[in-house]
């Protein structure tokens, strides 16, 4: 054959590389999809068994209030009442996220509208810093610093909501603010350049447009704060005080979903009814975090129509 | 006027909040300095741990970190190249991708005590590799591979599509225009990403407690053979990383010094963490300048 | 991406020849209870010391995961607190149980409380919640913050066996470990937990019971009233470097030597018996 037709006809190396490439990209998202498939089904199967094998009912997982799943009811039913695990996390999740986004929003305001400059230089690696520190640390300094001042100011042993709730705030500060900052530098600029020509102070700039115009953003840079804090689990087992109970106030010990499960995973035999108990809360956390990922993907979903 | 003034109050209190949370990073900072620099000498960074005894060290544990971190990273960073590839620039099905990326989104949102738990079945137990080095990096990847794939896509899409174009009206396939234009072009962003997410799997304790195990075989730093327990390269041994020392001494210790060695290695622990991130910035800088001819 | 790939085949390649080599070398791995895990550890190294070949690899986890792991043959060695018959799920005709010593549970107070002695009753009053301030039983006028070990652990699932003999507890704060117990009870004003012993230190005061203080010979006599066997369970048919090093921990030398040192009571100083049931009865002179 003409060579030069034979060249053409072949497929050049640029194409097979380009083959194999995809190959391999499309191989490593198998691999992933493969891995969530297997801990979501594993979870899953896991985490219903209480309620299938066991015979737990559904109603008092969701109600009742005395979680002890090696005893029973006079039903013979397992006594799985979560409700003080499930509020114990709300209460710490939604209060952590309430006072961590003033300060949140106050930082990228800052690093993107008022001083970039020394925003990057300062606040940037005080951000990555506080990523940086382990959560265990963070336990520890909560456990030494934060429960004794509790304990001074109000009184009781100092564990629970509250202490917990500032270990979570500095926790989850860095992960809001620096997705805070992306949702505002996503802002166009003449949106601000339109504002400060109109005769809008700064503030009245930030306040107004870019503030209103990064608003999904920086919603879904707030829900991702609080599954961040819905899924710590170290940090808040050490100051809460852990007792199963309906807390009676911010300083009384109270329990969440993440610390019941690290808890006495270890104590319990697999396939046994209080390991089955355990799987049951990880599939709770599961589909909490399945929630809050909706719910991002909708709010970014409105971001882009505006 | 009153705009005025208002926009000034406010300009005060953001600079304030801001100042606020300075203060706290240093606060934390001083507290860890304070509680960890008094312990902190060479016998405590290369000694090997003690069990019951005061005056252990944590050498073993800080190679552990590291090697661990190394093989973890070595594992995740290409599969996560890979996918954030794929999701940002093969697919076609946006659907697909947004389902894709959601099911990783929720993997990251686990508590590591499941992801530890998953790692341990599997890992541990089913495949046979028993408390190692191995288990641990593989456990470590479910963890860290939403964060690293997260990132990178981030990256990747941050490149303008003039670039896309303008590799592949030069004749570039897709493949090459990723791999010699868009990567090199956000690589700074790739490994800012990557130095967060190496931050947390070095602090990581919980996934690795039932993976990597708890304890930590002594090392003997003259011998190369992968084979032998002792050898610092073995990656079927046991490790019992930072992190999870000092979980460890605080929780079930029986060293007398447990508050000590705890306060030093959280220490050693933020600062390493902080050479990691100093580090990483300058390569990038320099990587950049490299790579784009600049 | 394509150096990446080779590093990674030449890893596999390294994990596959370690992976076939790992099964010549004589690793033993225990799992389970923290409370035993100091003592596993001390007996490890020197188990290692004199037969280097050997490697002792050992883990936590709580006895829950070492009975559970020892009965599915994944580890050698499942430490545990309790009797394998005490915990659910558990075939015990798979398993053989071998009691190395014995570990006395000791009630910790905050400093702070004056109290250093009490009655089994007055402390299972406390624990149920009856007396919920340290004036009632002469004290200052502080509340009690009752603190527990988390639900199923071998110390727990002890102190609840010998102390409140079945009744419920109060519920109340409880900790995943015995460090954890230790530092809260030492912060807390007014708090009463209880540590096996080898944990306790000075930082948190120790009661004795009916008068009577916590000791090697206490124990053995069955005076002080809290205390259980530590058990290392292994397979029925353990392999050789299994057998040797639960022989090791039950040799004189080990038992007088470290056991004692770490505050554990050796198996044979003891004159009374215990079973699953926490039934508690006096060894016969030649049994």
């Amino acid at each position: 054959m003409d060579p030069i037709a034979k060249s053409l006809k072949e497929r050049s190396l640029s194409a097979k590389i380009e083959t194999r490439g995809r190959l391999i990209t499309q191989l490593c998202t198998l691999v992933i999809i493969l891995l969530v498939l297997a801990i979501f089904g594993f979870v899953a199967t896991k985490g219903v068994a209480i309620f299938i094998q066991d015979h737990g009912s559904l109603v008092d997982f969701f109600t009742k209030t005395s979680w002890s799943p090696e005893q029973t009811d006079i039903h013979h039913r397992p006594l799985i009442g979560a409700l003080p695990m499930i509020f114990g996390s709300f209460a710490v999740t939604l209060l952590a996220v309430l006072l961590a986004t003033p300060f949140a929003l106050a930082a990228a305001i800052f690093m993107s509208e008022i001083s970039p400059r020394q925003g990057n230089k300062i606040l940037q690696p005080v951000i990555e810093l506080l990523v940086g520190i382990p959560s265990v640390v963070y336990g520890f300094i909560g456990l030494a610093v934060i429960v004794p001042a509790v304990q001074k100011v109000l009184g009781g042993s100092g564990f629970g909501i509250l202490a917990g709730t500032l270990v979570l705030l500095v926790m989850i500060l860095p992960t809001i603010t620096s997705m805070a900052v992306d949702a505002l530098k996503a802002v166009p600029r003449y949106y601000r350049e339109a504002s400060l020509a109109l005769g809008a102070t700064r503030w009245q700039t930030i306040y107004r447009v870019v503030l209103r115009a990064a608003a999904p953003g920086l919603m879904t840079a707030i829900i991702f704060g609080m599954s961040r804090a819905f899924g710590e689990a170290l940090a808040v087992q050490m100051v809460i005080g852990n007792a199963t109970l309906m807390p009676s106030n911010l300083a009384s010990p109270a329990t969440t979903l993440t610390s019941v499960l690290t808890m006495n995973m270890g104590n319990t035999v697999m396939g046994t009814t209080a390991n089955n108990a355990l799987w049951s809360l990880a599939l709770l956390l599961l589909l909490m975090s399945l929630v809050f990922n909706i719910v991002i993907k909708y709010l970014a979903k409105r971001g882009e129509l505006h | 006027m009153k705009a005025k003034k208002i926009d000034r109050l406010m300009t005060g209190v953001i600079y304030l909040m801001s100042a606020i949370i300075v203060a706290i990073l240093i606060a934390l900072l001083i507290y860890i300095f304070g509680a960890g620099l008094p312990h902190i000498n060479w016998h405590f960074l290369t000694g090997a741990a003690q069990s019951f005894r005061a005056g252990g060290g944590i050498g073993t544990q800080l190679f552990n970190s590291l090697y661990l971190l190394i093989l973890s990273m070595l594992v995740s960073i290409p599969l996560a190249i890979g996918i954030a590839i794929y999701l940002s620039e093969y697919t076609v099905n946006q659907k697909l991708t947004n389902l894709i990326s959601s099911a990783i989104e929720v993997l990251s949102s686990l508590p590591s005590i499941v992801v530890g738990l998953f790692g341990f079945l599997i890992f541990v137990v089913h495949f046979h590799f028993s408390f190692s080095i191995l288990s641990g990096a593989l456990t470590l990847t479910i963890f860290n591979l939403p964060l690293l794939v997260r990132s990178i896509t981030d990256a990747l899409q941050t490149v303008s599509l003039n670039q896309r174009e303008a590799g592949l009206a030069l004749g570039l396939s897709r493949w090459e225009t990723v791999i010699h234009v868009i990567i090199p072009e956000c690589l700074p962003a790739i490994i800012t990403g990557i130095i967060l997410a190496a931050g947390r799997v070095f602090g990581e304790a919980a996934a690795l407690i039932y993976t990597a195990g708890q304890s930590a075989p002594p090392l003997d730093f003259t011998n190369w053979n992968v084979l032998s327990l002792s050898s610092p390269l073995n990656f079927m041994r046991p490790a019992e990383t930072l992190a999870v020392h000092i979980w460890k001494v605080n929780s079930e210790g029986l060293i007398p010094d447990a508050s000590a060695v705890s306060a030093g290695s959280s220490l050693v622990l933020v600062i390493v963490v902080l050479l990691f991130n100093l580090a990483a910035r300058y390569l990038g800088g320099k990587l950049y300048k490299h790579l784009t001819g600049e | 991406m394509k150096r990446y790939f080779k590093i990674l085949l030449v890893v596999i390649f390294f994990w596959s020849l370690t992976a076939c080599s790992q099964t010549h070398q004589q690793t033993v791995t225990a799992v389970g209870s923290s409370a035993l895990q100091p003592l596993v550890e001390a007996a490890g190294e020197k188990f290692t010391e004199q037969n280097p070949q050997a490697y002792i690899n050992v883990q936590g986890g709580g006895s829950g995961t070492g009975l559970s792991q020892v009965q599915q043959g994944a580890v050698q060695i499942g430490n545990s607190d309790v009797f394998a018959e005490q915990k659910k799920g558990i075939r015990t005709q798979e398993i053989s149980d071998n009691r190395v010593c014995v570990v006395a549970v000791v009630p910790i107070v905050n400093h702070k409380v004056p109290i250093r002695n009490l009655t089994l009753t007055q402390l299972q009053a406390i624990f149920m919640g009856k007396i919920s301030n340290w004036q009632e039983l002469g004290g200052p006028n502080l509340p009690i913050t009752i603190v527990n070990r988390a639900q199923g652990s071998g110390t727990r699932t002890i102190f609840e066996q010998q102390v409140m003999h079945g009744r419920p507890t109060k519920k109340s704060s409880e900790q995943d470990s015995s460090g954890m117990v230790r530092q809260i009870v030492k912060n807390t004003p007014g708090a009463i937990s209880y540590l096996a012993w080898p944990y306790l230190t000075k930082e948190t005061p120790a009661l004795k019971i009916n008068g009577v203080q916590v000791s090697i010979n206490n124990v053995a006599n069955n005076r002080w009233p809290i205390w259980s066997y530590e058990h290392m369970y292994t397979k029925r048919q353990p392999t050789a470097a299994t057998k040797r090093l639960v022989n090791y921990v039950l040799s004189d030398q080990f038992q007088k030597h470290e056991v004692r040192q770490m505050r554990y009571i050796p198996i044979k100083a003891m004159h009374y018996q215990q079973d699953s049931h926490g039934k508690v009865t006096k060894i016969k002179a030649g049994e």
